[in-house]
């Protein structure tokens, strides 16, 4: 079965269409990357599938389970609140610019939501913390404050928090985006290292060679439709004229 | 009248001030973040209607909604009112009052915070309460405590305008002194009253800012 499902997902704001008739599936354990140029709905395909963001068209799934639908009218649907939240336990989002909660020490920006949302032990978050923080390298950073850390390490707080709700699917929006080259080595260093968590992740972005070394699948996005999607290699290497526009400046990079 | 017996009745006045102002803040603080609600309620009607009052609270003399709230009952409605109902109106006068400045800068504080903090709590599954009681409020108290000191400032202050509806506070009984006595000091005991207590207010409410510190 597939973790997500999205089917024929329009959405526009003020008239202007930003992703139209979408369809994708991840499945179980896929790295999946999304790149495209600026505008082309990569981040807005992202926030719908997080809901953060409703679709005007389409179909949402997760595991099976109906998020959104379209109605006889053709209209988009969305399940009851109660059932969205239990459906939204599945995924976690870690976003462009962080979103930590400043007012959190790095640890309870961690173990908060598990404590409160999740009602899950404390002393089993708390465990389940530390591990994630030597995961992250960040182990003696515990008892920080956001605001004392670096881009760098702000992401991986915020990878940790999104972890530690054990999601089966982690979504990614251009997570190194407002990261200077330094520190993006270091945060996508662990998101590679998350492979072996066997999580399903979708990551908007534009590294390149990341997504390329790290994917099993890439989709290219532009104006708002998936113009290819396929095996890295096969992507990296496709003979279709929007895909090589776009890739062009950095084929030519890598010779 | 001994300078003894003239302090022991300002003290009198000062306890009857500070009354007012405990009072004040303790029901005029909550009511603020009621009507800071309902200034960015959905609904027009609540919006409408709250606008209208913060816009009436805030455009017309705090002297003038005293009087309206001490007299309105025996002139719009014919009702007797009690000696005692003195305090008790001008206790309702300064709430309403002070609620619907403390709503205009709830309402500031809560719109400037970024939407991402609210996306976050959201994707977490933080319910609306706890996303507003865990993440959202204690941010934005740190960002209007400079603003809401300066309103408690001016509510020590402003406690004074209770003369005018004759409540015995500090002012009242420090006019009422200085021309029985025809002296100056107790206007000037009145004077080191109200600036020792904002002292006292601009200090505790320093620490507060400092105790907030830790982050950002």
């Amino acid at each position: 079965m597939n973790l997500l499902e999205m089917n024929h997902v329009q959405k526009s704001f003020d008239g202007l269409e930003v992703i139209k008739d979408i369809s994708l599936a991840v499945g179980e354990g896929e790295i999946v990357s999304v790149i495209g140029p600026s505008g082309s709905g990569k981040s807005t395909l992202l926030r719908c599938a997080t809901m953060l963001e409703e679709m005007d068209n389409g179909e949402l799934i997760y595991l099976g389970e109906k998020a959104a639908w379209n109605d006889e009218n053709g209209h988009t649907v969305y399940a009851p609140k109660k059932e969205l939240k239990k459906i939204q336990e599945n995924y976690g989002l870690v976003f462009q610019n962080f979103n930590l909660f400043p007012h959190f020490s790095v640890l309870k920006n961690i173990m908060d939501a598990p404590i409160s949302v999740q009602k899950r032990d404390k002393e089993e978050v708390h465990k389940t913390a530390l591990e994630l923080l030597r995961k992250m390298g960040l182990e003696d950073k515990a008892d920080a404050y956001p605001c004392q850390l670096s881009g760098g390490q702000c992401q991986r707080v915020a990878i940790a928090r999104a972890l530690a709700l054990n999601p089966k699917i982690l979504f990614f929006d251009e997570p190194t985006s407002a990261l200077d080259p330094e520190l993006t080595g270091e945060v996508l260093k662990v998101i590679r290292s998350l492979a072996d968590l066997h999580i399903a992740m979708v990551i908007v972005t534009h590294e390149m060679a990341f997504a390329r070394d790290i994917s099993d699948r890439v989709i290219f996005m532009a104006d708002g439709v998936i113009v290819e999607e396929g095996r890295p290699e096969e992507v990296f290497a496709s003979n279709n004229e929007r895909t090589q526009t776009f890739l062009g400046r950095y084929g030519e990079m890598l010779k | 009248m001994t300078l003894a017996k003239m302090i022991s009745q300002l003290a009198g006045g000062m306890f009857v001030s500070i009354q007012i102002f405990m009072v004040t803040l303790i029901f005029s603080l909550p009511l603020g973040m009621v009507i800071a609600f309902g200034r960015m309620s959905k609904n027009k009607v609540i919006q409408g209607l709250v606008k209208a009052y913060i816009s009436i609270m805030r455009g017309t003399p705090l002297m003038l909604q005293l009087m309206v709230v001490y007299f309105g009952p025996y002139y719009l409605f014919g009702i007797k009112v009690s000696n005692s109902y003195r305090l008790i109106a001008a206790l309702i006068g300064f709430v309403i009052n002070y609620a619907a400045y403390f709503a205009e800068i709830y309402r500031s504080g809560i719109q400037s915070m970024p939407v991402g903090q609210y996306e976050a709590a959201k994707l977490l599954g933080y319910s609306k309460n706890q996303t507003f009681f865990k993440i959202i409020l204690p941010q934005v108290v740190k960002r209007i405590l400079p603003s809401i000191t300066n309103e408690v400032i001016t509510l020590v202050k402003d406690t004074s305008l209770a003369f005018t509806i004759a409540v015995l506070e500090m002012f009242t009984i420090a006019k009422a002194l200085a021309s029985s006595q025809t002296s100056m000091i107790p206007f000037i005991a009145a004077g080191v009253f109200y600036y020792v207590f904002n002292l006292v207010v601009a200090m505790a409410m320093e620490y507060a800012e400092k105790k907030l510190s830790y982050y950002q």
